[in-house]
């Protein structure tokens, strides 16, 4: 009659479980599995440094992330979202839907978004206008647009070597893709002139729905197989360029930083992506990072607010930190995000 | 028709073109010999493709995996400089705990310089790339010390450090002066260094106990990864899974296979029984995220709540095996005992179920071993991530705290960017592989050990 006596313990243990989820002693943070790697390296030294238990980092992409920030206030929802991007207007409403209206949202820092190739293959010195040409889906030729013709980097431009083009860059789920797509092929599309002949044919009824379809249409990619979407993390991209050495990818900064060994890196508009370039301005290819907090949980989880202010302290997300350390542009304006941290300043302006 | 009875049959036969003798074979023989060879050579060559690959297998994951089992050491005398660790010299506890591993930096930096000093190393590094060759762990780690220890402030003690993941690479192979030109992790300076103390016994490569009982490290130090919490998330979630899978299955299946009237209804369920066995695990993940975490409120990323899931992924297997052994026990038992006046209750559980309990032991272990190591389930209830960084220290910590699983943890290091992680993704799956060998194991030998062939 073991079986009973397992059974019934088991029931208690399930019992008493339901009593004991009432009590959540650690922070729990989901989100971008950009920002994953430094969320770790704080939890980490937070566990180590404060007598709070370490908080659990979950990754999954940023629009997961908020989507579970969003679901609502109370212990079995996350306490911070971590996103490579800001939240949306639609995100902010759907928390509020839930009953999430205070949060806080929090800059730790910059990223840059780095194109790179096998070592052994190819270097490039890329512009917008070359991503833009590449893998558009229409370009602009003698004033027409026209389905994409180029099918080699030299079809690009006359500098590069005929090698067939083969991106991979990052799927819409990635915060980084929306960054890959306004910063260099956006900016491409209107280098090209592409922008404006779209601005003229556009159909809408104001200006501004005009500038969206126009821009919507010039992010559109090719989808001839030139162009690939990586919805799995940068581990991918670098297993696919390494089966196809004529293959570039998209990577964050300190993933490439890791992997120097396989991979080479791509100048943008002539600059070498580094912490030094992107701190300045001038690698034009960066984006925040960021992370956000329910201001709700602030007092009820334990070490949370604590966890806020570790994480952008001088000593971890300063120059000079293990997260600057790792690869993350170290953010100007620190001492600010410090003290609307320091004071829970909530989005919106009233604390 | 065969030779034998077509050459009677046939009244005015064809003479035999070699005599009939037994010792030579006509063509048709010879045809059907050949292709009884042929179909031989043609599962000799199946076995041996298995083999083949059996063996690139094992070899891959051997090969890639063993360096996750060595690590590089340092060992350094540190000066535990009351200036820095108690500035009061009060051996308050709350003020040496307000020093932080930040605030360890310049001992690790001094220990590192005097080491150099000591054994006359040639080297134009600067204390801060001197000490770049440590782990980020070693600050931690003095930290736990001195506050285990705060009498020994002041002292200078014997430590054993973790290298950094670019040293231990080195040490292995995976890193080598070419691959390290454009790295700002290390530089070729370091690298002399590293070759100066290996070389004055300082610096060695070792078994390394942490990886298999120690807890998840940061991106930012990958030496310090270890497998130990999530084998312990791991073997939570089997404890819930035998806990309930084996007495709901059994049960259930007592009562299909013996007590239940065969009509529409059971046919119903037997047939849903089996296609549970065939849903993709993931849908599991997806139906204990609706029930276990947004409908019953139990904690996310918690070894119960992924025990909960496993067992309903283990249930149908468990109740197939167990259902398939009582089939097997001879009718004849029963009715022996039902002839002796024994309750259909008594029968099935004085005769029936000890003599099927090979087959449900051997089931329920298969079951097991295939929820040990499963992944998908887990990805959607929150235990896939950095998770597995406290280890349990009580029984309802182990089922409640956040922790991850064995197959979940190596996924996770699989997909970080240091290449040392990756070593450590391969030698987590030679653990792994090892419990699935044993369990399997297991359930052979019980097999072969108690099963009762009529």
């Amino acid at each position: 009659m073991s079986f009973v006596k397992l059974t019934a313990s088991t029931l208690a243990i399930a019992a008493v479980s339901a009593t004991a989820a009432a009590a959540r002693d650690q922070v729990q943070v989901a989100g971008s599995s950009t920002v994953l790697p430094y969320a770790s390296i704080v939890a980490e030294a937070f566990g180590e440094n404060f007598d709070f238990p370490t908080p659990v980092v979950e990754s999954g992409g940023s629009s997961a992330g908020l989507k579970r920030f969003c679901e609502g206030v109370g212990e079995n929802t996350i306490d911070v979202a971590n996103a490579s991007r800001k939240i949306k207007d639609k995100e902010i409403a759907a928390c509020a839907e839930n009953g999430v209206t205070d949060i806080i949202e929090v800059r730790i820092g910059y990223d840059g978004i780095v194109f790179a190739s096998d070592s052994s293959a190819n270097s490039f010195e890329f512009t917008p206008t070359d991503w833009f040409l590449a893998l558009s889906d229409k370009v602009l030729v003698d004033g027409e647009l026209v389905d994409n013709p180029n099918t080699t980097w030299a079809d690009v431009n006359a500098d590069f070597p005929a090698v067939d083009i083969q991106a991979f860059v990052p799927g819409t789920k990635h915060g980084t893709r929306e960054v890959f797509e306004d910063k260099v092929i956006l900016a491409g599309c209107e280098a090209t002139g592409a922008f404006e002949h779209l601005l003229a044919h556009a159909e809408g009824d104001s200006d501004k729905a005009k500038k969206k379809a126009a821009e919507k249409a010039c992010i559109a990619l090719r989808t001839d197989g030139k162009s690939v979407d990586i919805d799995g993390d940068y581990t991918e991209t670098l297993a696919r360029i390494e089966s196809n050495k004529d293959g570039i990818g998209v990577f964050g900064l300190a993933f490439y930083e890791n992997n120097t060994d396989k991979l080479q890196v791509a100048t943008m508009s002539g600059i070498v992506p580094s912490t030094e370039s992107i701190a300045t301005g001038e690698y034009p290819v960066s984006r925040p990072l960021f992370f956000y907090v329910k201001k709700a949980h602030i007092g009820v989880i334990p070490g949370l607010k604590e966890y806020a202010e570790f994480f952008v302290a001088d000593e971890v997300a300063g120059e000079d930190g293990p997260l600057a350390e790792y690869g993350l542009v170290a953010d100007p304006e620190l001492a600010d995000t410090q003290e609307a941290v320091a004071n829970e300043a909530v989005m919106g302006g009233n604390s | 028709m065969t030779d034998l009875t077509q050459s009677p049959a046939g009244t005015a036969p064809e003479p035999r073109k070699h005599g009939g003798s037994l010792l030579e074979q006509t063509p048709r023989t010879k045809r059907r010999n050949a292709a009884e060879k042929r179909f031989r050579g043609y599962g000799i060559a199946a076995i041996a493709a298995g083999l083949v690959m059996l063996v690139i297998l094992v070899t891959t994951i051997v090969g890639k995996g063993t360096g996750a089992f060595q690590q590089t050491f340092v060992t350094l005398n540190v000066e535990l400089l009351e200036a820095k660790l108690d500035k009061k010299g009060e051996r308050n506890i709350e003020d040496i705990k307000k020093v932080t591993t930040f605030g360890y930096a310049p001992i690790i930096k001094g220990a590192m310089t005097a080491v150099v000093e000591e054994l006359g190393i040639e080297t134009g590094l600067k204390a801060k790339d001197l000490a770049g060759i440590l782990s980020k762990d070693v600050a931690a780690q003095l930290r736990d010390y001195v506050i285990a220890n705060p009498d020994q402030i002041g002292q200078t003690v014997e430590f054993r450090f973790l290298a950094s993941s670019r040293v231990d690479g080195y040490l292995k192979g995976r890193v080598t002066r070419e691959s390290i030109v454009n790295d700002k992790n290390i530089s070729a300076e370091q690298l002399d260094l590293v070759d100066a103390l290996a070389a004055a016994g300082v610096l060695e490569k070792t078994f390394n106990l942490d990886f298999i009982f120690g807890a998840d490290a940061s991106d930012a130090r990958p030496e310090a990864a270890g497998i130990g919490v999530s084998m312990l998330g791991s073997l939570f979630m089997m404890f819930v899974v035998l806990a309930l899978a084996l007495p709901i299955g059994v049960a259930a299946s007592i009562y299909l296979e013996e007590f239940a009237p065969r009509n529409w209804l059971t046919d119903l369920i037997e047939v849903n029984i089996s296609n549970l066995a065939a849903v993709p695990s993931i849908v599991f993940g997806i139906l204990g995220l609706a029930v276990f975490i947004n409908y019953m409120h139990l904690p996310t990323s918690a070894p119960l709540v992924g025990g909960l899931v496993l067992t309903l992924m283990t249930l149908p297997t468990i109740i197939i095996s167990t259902r398939a052994s009582l089939k097997s026990v001879p009718p004849s038992i029963r009715d022996a005992a039902l002839g002796v006046g024994a309750s259909k209750m008594q029968a099935v559980f004085h005769h029936v179920l000890p003599l099927a309990a090979p087959g449900i032991l051997t089931g329920t272990i298969i079951g097991l071993a295939q929820a040990l190591g499963e992944t998908a389930p887990l990805l959607l209830i929150g235990m896939v991530g950095f998770i597995a960084s406290n280890a349990p220290e009580t029984l309802a910590d182990g089922l409640l705290a956040p922790n991850s699983a064995m197959p979940a943890q190596i996924y996770e290091w699989a997909k970080r960017a240091d290449p040392a992680f990756y070593e450590r993704a391969w030698g987590g799956i030679i653990i792994l592989l090892l419990f699935l060998v044993t369990m399997n194991t297991l359930a052979v030998i019980l097999r072969r050990r108690f099963e009762r062939r009529w």
